[in-house]
């Protein structure tokens, strides 16, 4: 069928060959959201992710909260603070020539 | 064929630096925690970033590089007065902390889950207060990859530590932060004390 022709096996094979179970997938969540898993072990997440709605909601709820904690970790920056740093650095400038 | 690294041009720094401004006083007001100190923090970071952008490559990360002067300008602060920045160990808190403590609705509104009821409820205020609440080591690695959205590899390079230091400080301190802002769930009545 294959005629010679040597077939790949590529990540989505590997991880075919050893699934990830509940246990793997919700302690290492933080791999998955932060995209530093290998393609293999992705895979293999994301397949159980696929057939698992309790590990599902919890990566709903995990994604969800780190983006609550982006957005409200802003603060007003002080209306004279971009003026003081480009005065600073005219003085630096200045200083230089 | 070879590409040449252009040096940025001193005179444009402002243009390409300015941007990165907010974030690096939100950054630096959760590292000094006040607001005197996180002015001081930035300007200085910005003074040492103009006087060394001349050596900096363009096309490369300029928001990291600005970030790696923040954060080594803050711990030298520390060794200025001999003292370490705060790298004690915290304890360890266990996977998915807040999630499995959900469903302590005092009083539960219609048609809003529980999941929806605690992270509408989680302040600007809490979630400042809950990741001051880490020791710096912890404080300034989640602050890069939760709050600044920086990968493994950046924030080794900007907190000059293996990557195994950033993952084992994330690790910990991602779960410590969900620790600090249950305690303000739970005074509310959304978090429960103990796992379902």
């Amino acid at each position: 069928m294959t005629d010679g022709v040597r077939i790949e096996r590529g990540p989505e094979d590997e991880a075919k060959e050893d699934p990830a179970d509940c246990e793997e997938t919700v302690h290492r969540l933080y791999h998955f959201l932060d995209g530093e898993l290998t393609e293999e072990r992705r895979h293999a997440i994301r397949a159980h992710l696929d057939g698992c709605g309790d590990c599902f909601d919890a990566l709903g709820f995990e994604a969800e909260l780190r983006r609550v904690i982006a957005d409200r970790c802003k603060d007003r920056v002080p209306a004279n603070l971009r003026d003081r740093i480009a005065e600073a650095i005219n003085h630096e400038q200045q200083a230089e020539r | 064929m070879a590409s040449l690294a252009v040096v940025a041009d001193q005179a444009r720094f402002v243009d390409d630096a300015m941007q990165y401004m907010p974030s690096l006083y939100t950054a630096a007001m959760r590292m000094t925690r006040n607001n005197a100190d996180a002015e001081d923090l930035v300007q200085e970071t910005y003074l040492k970033a103009y006087r060394a952008y001349g050596g900096f490559k363009e096309g490369t990360n300029l928001k990291a590089w600005l970030y790696r002067i923040l954060t080594n300008t803050f711990i030298n602060a520390y060794r200025a007065k001999k003292r370490r920045p705060d790298e004690s160990d915290i304890e360890d808190v266990e996977d998915l902390y807040l999630y499995r403590r959900l469903g302590g609705l005092a009083g539960a509104s219609a048609g809003r889950s529980a999941e929806d009821q605690v992270l509408e409820g989680i302040t600007e205020d809490e979630v400042k207060e809950a990741i001051e609440s880490l020791p710096e080591a912890f404080r300034i690695a989640v602050l890069l990859a939760d709050v600044e959205g920086f990968s493994y590899k950046e924030i080794a390079e900007i907190m000059d530590v293996p990557i195994g230091t950033v993952m084992s400080r994330l690790h910990r301190g991602r779960r410590a932060l969900q620790k600090a802002l249950g305690e303000f769930g739970l005074e509310r009545g959304l978090v429960e004390a103990h796992p379902r």
